[in-house]
């Protein structure tokens, strides 16, 4: 009889291949490259701390950190707040279960579908012609047609609320699922509003789905580069774009330091968020 | 049945106009795919043609897509396949705690916050500095399983936490193997979910931009080539491509979901309520 232990590693051994092959090593790599040497066509292995040097103490990384932070809060708050809602209106005010997975699926699909089409199809609807400037116009609300509905700050936290609100929903409607009705019920015949049930049942109870929705969130925007890219029309900057740059300029030793200050930040904040929720068990 | 409080109609208003956002942009750019031959970008329509649809067809118009499309869809079968495979035996192992599991648990939960930039990054460095070709089958193919296999994983971790053991044990009262157990027993009762994996790895390969972007190598796949026309196609097309793949996409979706149902359906009637009590 062989041990749990080797029976577990056995199970797990294809999927720890993968993890180390192309995730592990892909991050050792990263590391040992920002210490390396750049020329303008090809990288060399050195132990320097230039690219550190020049990234810490330059004003631009501050600022494309920052960039990068204010995304990350806003879309935060309106995809929470987007999710939410939707979340408690799927779990407690749709009664037929059938129902339920219908309206589910139909949140679930368009994340099943690609993000680049996803992102253009916002051109049409917000460009300078698009619709949302000539029905404004029609009516008369505006004079002239808004010039910041496309690339600009606006049109790329758009796009990602668009795109990630539903990692919000998932989580949350799953743990609201798991809120025994009975309480519900306890708190409306103690008294409560139905806001009081929301605000001191409901929130409560749901903090775990809200916890993973966010960390899903934040490590999806903070990481992004491409909606930035697409979205701002090259106008604006996050990390990922700073990393996306050095890396079209073959500066890989560059790219790679940011890379870390990267990953390091995201695991900070991420590794802040799990200790507030056990995903193994809310899952 | 009660009556429905205020507060339903008013959230049924916000979850209407939530699908309008979610959908309404895709549904402008399939009826803009639709554009006659002199349209543009944006409303109006300049009458209703077939003709962008047409230009997908000629290779001059938007450069290898098809063969972009074959590689996508081979490098997904591919992805689901090992999602599937990989996600049940890893769901399997994590059934019991074994040494090293919570580590293992984090490296998981690592691949799925990591910045999908730095996996493109780093296994193209590594590619590089050892002299190997990059191609999306196999420098590809790995970093999107960074993101697919994680979220295989999630749905075997939620399948499991509820999975009732009695099941099995009452197999292996039986006297079955725990092969049979396995093959007889576990896999029958999570078949659907399986189904649900396998949609997930073949879409999230299918879509995934960032992690192939420098994993790829001198081959594009769909999204990468569409990203490219983006830059340089100024014409429906464009739209017309986005509505096709779309379509594909969500053609594919259904028949997952189809077989899931089946599966189920199939399950509830084999299924037996001896033993239950609760008549």
């Amino acid at each position: 009889m062989i041990s749990r232990h080797v029976q577990g590693w056995l199970m797990a051994a294809p999927l720890t291949l993968v993890l180390a092959v192309f995730l592990l090593a892909p991050i050792v790599m990263i590391v040992v490259v920002s210490f390396w040497g750049a020329t303008e066509w090809s990288i060399y292995p050195a132990f320097l701390w230039d690219n550190y040097d020049f990234l810490l103490t330059s004003k631009v990384t501050y600022q494309v950190f920052f960039n990068t932070f204010k995304y990350a809060a806003i879309t935060w708050a309106c995809t929470l707040l987007i999710g939410f809602t939707v979340a408690y209106y799927l779990a407690f005010h749709i009664r037929s279960t059938t129902w339920q997975i219908a309206l589910f699926l139909l949140c679930t699909i368009p994340f099943l579908t690609s993000n680049i089409i996803r992102m253009i199809s916002w051109i049409p609807f917000l460009g300078r012609n698009g619709l949302a400037n000539s029905t404004l116009l029609s009516w008369g609300v505006i004079d002239a047609p808004l010039e910041w509905l496309l690339f600009s700050d606006f049109s790329v936290i758009l796009a990602f609320v668009h795109l990630y609100t539903l990692f919000m929903v998932v989580p949350i409607f799953n743990t609201m699922m798991r809120i025994d009705p009975a309480l519900i019920e306890a708190a409306t015949d103690a008294g409560a509003s139905g806001w009081q049930t929301l605000r001191h049942v409901v929130i409560p109870l749901t903090k775990p789905g809200i916890m993973i929705g966010t960390i899903f969130v934040l490590a999806l925007v903070m990481g992004d580069f491409i909606t930035v890219r697409f979205m701002s029309g090259s106008q604006s900057a996050n990390v990922g774009r700073m990393i996306q740059n050095d890396i079209g300029l073959l500066q890989y030793p560059s790219a790679s330091a940011t890379a870390v200050i990267l990953l390091i930040t995201v695991l900070l904040l991420i590794g802040t968020l799990l200790r507030f929720v056990d995903i193994r068990k809310e899952l | 049945m009660d009556s429905r409080p205020r507060s339903f109609y008013l959230l049924t208003a916000f979850f209407a106009l939530f699908l309008i956002f979610l959908y309404g942009p895709t549904l402008t750019i399939a009826i803009l795919s639709f554009q006659g031959p002199g349209g543009g970008l944006t409303f109006p329509m300049r009458g209703v043609s077939l003709h962008w649809f047409r230009d997908l067809f000629q290779e001059q118009a938007v450069g290898d897509i098809w063969g972009a499309f074959r590689r996508s869809f081979v490098l997904g079968v591919m992805v689901m396949m090992t999602t599937v495979v990989v996600s049940l035996m890893g769901g399997l192992a994590f059934r019991k705690r074994f040494a090293g599991s919570t580590a293992l648990f984090y490296l998981i939960i690592t691949a799925l916050v990591i910045p999908s930039i730095l996996v493109s990054l780093g296994v193209g460095l590594i590619w590089s500095q050892s002299g190997l070709p990059v191609h999306w089958a196999t420098s590809g193919f790995g970093a999107q399983l960074t993101w697919a296999l994680p979220f295989g994983l999630l749905i075997m971790f939620a399948v499991f936490n509820r999975f009732d053991s009695v099941y099995e044990e009452a197999a292996r009262d039986l006297g079955a193997s725990s092969w049979q157990v396995i093959r007889h027993v576990v896999l029958p009762i999570i078949a659907p979910s399986l189904i649900g994996v396998a949609l997930f790895g073949f879409t999230l390969s299918y879509d995934e931009f960032a992690r192939t972007l420098l994993t790829s190598g001198s081959y594009n796949t769909l999204p990468l080539e569409i990203f490219g026309m983006t830059t340089n196609v100024t014409t429906p097309v464009l739209f017309a491509l986005g509505t096709l793949t779309t379509v594909f996409s969500l053609l594919i979706i259904l028949v997952f979901l189809l077989s899931a149902w089946i599966l189920s359906r199939r399950r509830a009637r084999r299924g037996s309520d001896a033993g239950r009590g609760d008549l």
